[in-house]
């Protein structure tokens, strides 16, 4: 297996009226052909900023990224100017979003956005596109794709919307795509039907997946690898059966706790009355503690913690994480 | 449990709270230093104006500025200065009477309409249409025509075709409130639907109600100046900034500019106050913006 | 044991108005014959995807929207019927909290006048009094009495839910409509306010109506639970037996699409076709027929009633 796509140090900060708001701090990790990797974490955390650092899709100012590279098979993003960029977009690495009305352009029937796309990266002639973008409708399971192709996005569900974006984005077959939260919106059933899409499309196409989410029950079902993020940093990653059989970052321990799960009624998992709860919220970003971010949260904190960042490092055969007493 | 950014200020006192306003909004500051200056020169324009507006004096007709006229005379040889300071008494009572009443009327229909919308709603969209569908103008000249030319019904001519504008837009704002869940759940304590509309529904429209409002004041001294010009204005000799400068727009622009000049300079000076003061209003007036 | 709250057929239609008269030219039946019952101290879980009407339940149980039909009884009292002075003093026992942490909250009144003021409505105490009343309720939900004073944008979403909260109690109700309370919180604090609603409970024997898409959610805190469809209640059970021996398609798929956090319990999935059909132009029979694996020609006609298959467990299916 080789790797696709590979981030290293990436650090992303915001330039504010409230000083310097580091996002992302220096977050590295691969994703091989073909694997799905989910980056895990709670709002702030910085998981969809280090997305948009991927596609560099943040607005610059105020967002700059200041340090660390972003390689697709072999080119660093980073460093290609924006012409260059714009292409690789699409036909490198892709993105889709949580929510696809805000993605897909209003006024253009669904078809066109798609062969347009085509037709900017493959050179094809409208009536190619016009028949790929067709295809790609098909492709994603989307009923009676001719008439649905003359649509526009309003008139399509959320699931059907989500679909029609997920056509766009592989309909010219990037190595990367970058998911931000892409089920967030949608009812479970038709979260289901899109997860299962992706994955059938990704083993077809080998794309490798790089999942942004929330969910750790997406996590489970989906990934192979797990990055999870706190406060802006990777705090750990693991194999997705390691993370979740012996979480080594106390906030991650926290997290797989807190959560309620569907079957304990039926045995399937045996959960106490009462949750367990990370107690106090998320440091601002721009008055991050000295030490470990999430020490002030952590019962197992002490002297050292607060004072100093713990390294990120391996506590087991390819499981890492930054804490200093795991 | 710790807040986010919450160390309350130590309750502070009435002029502590008004030393960080002013520290917080220095431009809502000079905003507030032009409408006082306005306004106190309005006040004591008697005291303060160098020359009696109102007397002529042929051998200055037309005198440029100098050490005689500071900002010159006009034809009839009276002193523009003076003239600029008693005609603030009655632009600012037209732009200020006419914009608070055609803004606080605006926003009570614009919030009854919204709030209780049904047929009620329907008839006061359909006359606000009708009225829109008029000039401005048109419909001040009508309604002075109709009151007769005096200041207090001058301001209720300039008034009354503002209420639509506003509460359109006010309308439009209550009517995304409404459904906010902070709304139901006020209504959820049995609280009346009236102390809801005017507690909750209300304060949140301020923002737009003060840009629209601060929006219309300068043309309200225009229109004041047309009415004046057609004669259905505050009658002579009274001077008002408007008058002053369309009687003398067209033939003294070349030959005697500071009949133009200053008059509008006067006009765009509150106008500009007005807006520094409106926009720091709204925000020193929104939580939010505060620490 | 007569129930606290009982919902009879409850119905709520809106119309479709079209053209420059506003004709009313159809129907939406947002919420079609609904019934159930919160008994004192518990919790009724109502789960539904988007669109089933879940939430225009809980406000119509409210009178907060007018329902078009049913009743709902109050401690055997019908609300429905009642003229909005009648009403008030009812209101003291029914509360809501909202989804939204950000926007149940007025922005431009501080937080402390914002859960004194119930209790400002019913005339209760006078201002020292309910300052304290609200440095208790402050205490209650776990804020300090000192954040009092501070605006709405000064909380985070947890500790604003915890203002919503204590706002609900202020007036010692009884019985909650809590839609979506937690559904918009991070996962580490959304395990906080559950908590918090599950330990108001049982310290006041609060009864909730919970509102909520996410199963896992009403497994933990609800007692018994309704699964909604498209305006109607498919099935209706208790806790243990719904998420055990689900008899509805539609909950079998519900559960069926839960994502697991246990990496170790890859199923083999069997996942419902097909997108929740639009509630205007509902499905014919069954609404559930189009997306179902079993439907026969009997579902595409005739719409189940919603029958008691065990005791205590109801199914509007005529498969089960």
């Amino acid at each position: 297996m080789s790797s696709v796509l590979e981030v290293t140090d990436l650090t992303t900060v915001f330039h504010t009226r409230r000083g310097l708001v580091r996002a992302v701090q220096g977050v590295s990790f691969t994703v091989n052909r073909g694997e799905t990797l989910a980056i895990v974490g709670e709002s702030g955390c910085g998981k969809t900023i280090t997305a948009l650092s991927l596609m560099r899709l943040l607005p610059i100012p105020p967002a700059e990224i200041v340090a660390g590279s972003v390689k697709v098979a072999g080119t660093d993003l980073l460093r290609v100017d924006d012409a260059t960029m714009r292409r690789m977009r699409g036909s490198e690495i892709a993105m889709i979003f949580q929510e696809p009305m805000t993605a897909l352009n209003p006024l253009i029937t669904v078809g066109r956005q798609i062969a347009e796309m085509v037709m900017l990266h493959e050179g094809m002639g409208r009536a190619a596109a016009r028949r790929k973008a067709v295809d790609m409708l098909r492709h994603v399971k989307i009923p009676e794709p001719e008439r649905r192709a003359r649509e526009y996005p309003h008139q399509m569900s959320g699931g059907m919307r989500q679909r029609a974006m997920i056509a766009m984005a592989l309909a010219c077959r990037p190595k990367v795509l970058v998911a931000d939260e892409p089920t967030t919106a949608l009812d479970v059933t038709i979260q289901a039907q899109i997860l299962d899409l992706i994955g059938d499309l990704q083993r077809e196409l080998g794309t490798a997946v790089v999942l942004i989410t929330h969910d750790l029950g997406v996590v489970a079902e989906v990934a192979q690898r797990v990055v999870v993020m706190y406060a802006g940093r990777k705090v750990e990653e693991a194999p997705v059966a390691a993370l979740f059989a012996d979480p080594k970052h106390p906030y991650m321990r926290g997290l797989l706790a807190s959560i309620p799960r569907v079957g304990t009624a039926r045995g399937l998992a045996s959960m106490d009355d009462r949750l367990q709860e990370i107690p106090g919220i998320v440091p601002p970003l721009n008055e991050l503690p000295p030490g470990c971010a999430f020490a002030p949260r952590c019962k197992m904190a002490d002297a050292r913690c607060r004072a100093e960042a713990p390294p990120f490092e391996m506590k087991a055969a390819d499981h890492a994480a930054a804490c200093w007493k795991s | 449990m710790s807040a986010t950014a919450a160390k309350p200020r130590s309750k502070p006192s009435w002029a502590n709270e008004l030393l960080y306003l002013a520290r917080r909004y220095p431009l809502g500051v000079a905003g507030a230093i032009i409408m006082t200056v306005f306004v106190l020169a309005a006040l004591f324009a008697g005291v303060v104006a160098p020359l009696d507006p109102f007397s002529t004096n042929p051998r200055a007709s037309l005198a440029p500025p100098g050490s005689a006229y500071l900002l010159g005379a006009d034809m009839m040889g009276r002193d523009v200065l003076s003239r600029i300071i008693h005609g603030a008494r009655i632009s600012l009572a037209v732009a200020l009477g006419a914009t608070f009443l055609g803004s606080g009327f605006g926003a009570a229909l614009g919030l009854a309409s919204g709030y209780v919308g049904g047929w009620f709603d329907l008839v006061v969209q359909r006359l606000g249409e009708i009225m829109q569908a008029l000039p401005l103008l048109v419909m001040a000249l009508v309604i002075t025509a109709s009151l007769g030319p005096s200041l207090p019904n001058t301001i209720i001519a300039i008034a009354i075709p503002l209420i639509p504008n506003v509460a359109r837009v006010i309308r439009a704002n209550v009517l995304s409130l409404r459904e906010l869940p902070f709304v139901e759940a006020a209504k959820a304590t049995g609280m009346s639907e009236l102390r809801v509309a005017v507690v909750h529904v209300l304060p949140n429209t301020l923002a737009p109600l003060i840009v629209l409002a601060t929006a219309q004041l300068g043309s309200t001294i225009l229109t004041e100046a047309s009415l004046s010009f057609l004669g259905l204005g505050v009658p002579e000799p009274y001077p008002s900034w408007g008058r002053m400068l369309s009687e003398s727009a067209a033939e003294y622009v070349r030959t005697a500019p500071w009949l133009v000049i200053f008059p509008g300079l006067a006009i765009s000076a509150v106008v500009f106050g007005a807006n520094l003061l409106g926009d720091a209003l709204r925000d020193a007036l929104d939580p939010r913006q505060r620490d | 044991m007569s129930p606290l709250i009982e919902v009879s057929d409850l119905r709520k239609y809106y119309p479709i108005r079209k053209g420059v008269l506003r004709r009313q030219v159809a129907q939406v039946h947002a919420v079609d014959g609904v019934s159930f019952a919160v008994n004192e101290a518990e919790t009724l879980g109502l789960v539904g995807e988007s669109g089933c009407g879940k939430s225009t339940v809980g406000r119509a149980v409210l009178r907060l929207i007018e329902p078009t039909a049913g009743a709902v009884k109050l401690r055997g009292r019908d609300i429905t019927q009642l003229g909005k002075s009648d009403l008030r003093p009812l209101r003291r026992e029914m509360q809501i909290v909202f989804q939204d942490p950000f926007s149940s909250l007025n922005p431009r009144i501080r937080v402390g006048d914002i859960v004194g003021e119930p209790l400002k409505v019913h005339g209760i105490g006078d201002r020292r009094q309910r300052e304290e009343k609200v440095a208790q309720l402050f205490a209650r939900v776990g804020l300090r009495a000192a954040q009092m004073r501070n605006y709405p944008h000064q909380f985070s979403g947890g500790q604003r839910q915890r203002v919503s909260i204590a706002r609900a109690l202020a007036l010692d109700p009884s019985f909650i409509v809590a839609d979506e309370p937690v559904s918009a919180l991070d996962v580490s604090i959304q395990a906080q306010v559950i908590n918090l609603l599950m330990d108001l409970q049982r310290e006041s024997r609060l009864s909730y109506l919970f509102i909520s898409h996410n199963l896992a959610v009403v497994e933990h805190i609800a007692h018994r639970v309704a699964v909604m469809y498209l305006g109607r209640i498919v099935e209706y059970a208790d806790k243990a037996t719904l998420f055990t021996r689900p008899l509805h398609p539609y909950t079998e798929a519900l559960l069926a699409a839960v994502p697991m956090p246990d990496p170790t319990l890859k199923r083999q999935k069997r996942h419902v076709s097909g997108d929740v059909p639009s509630p205007i132009s509902p499905p014919s029979g069954c609404h559930f027929h189009p997306r179902c694996p079993y439907a026969e020609a009997r579902c595409r006609v005739e719409s189940p009633v919603l029958r008691e298959v065990a005791t205590g467990h109801q199914v509007a299916c005529h498969l089960r």
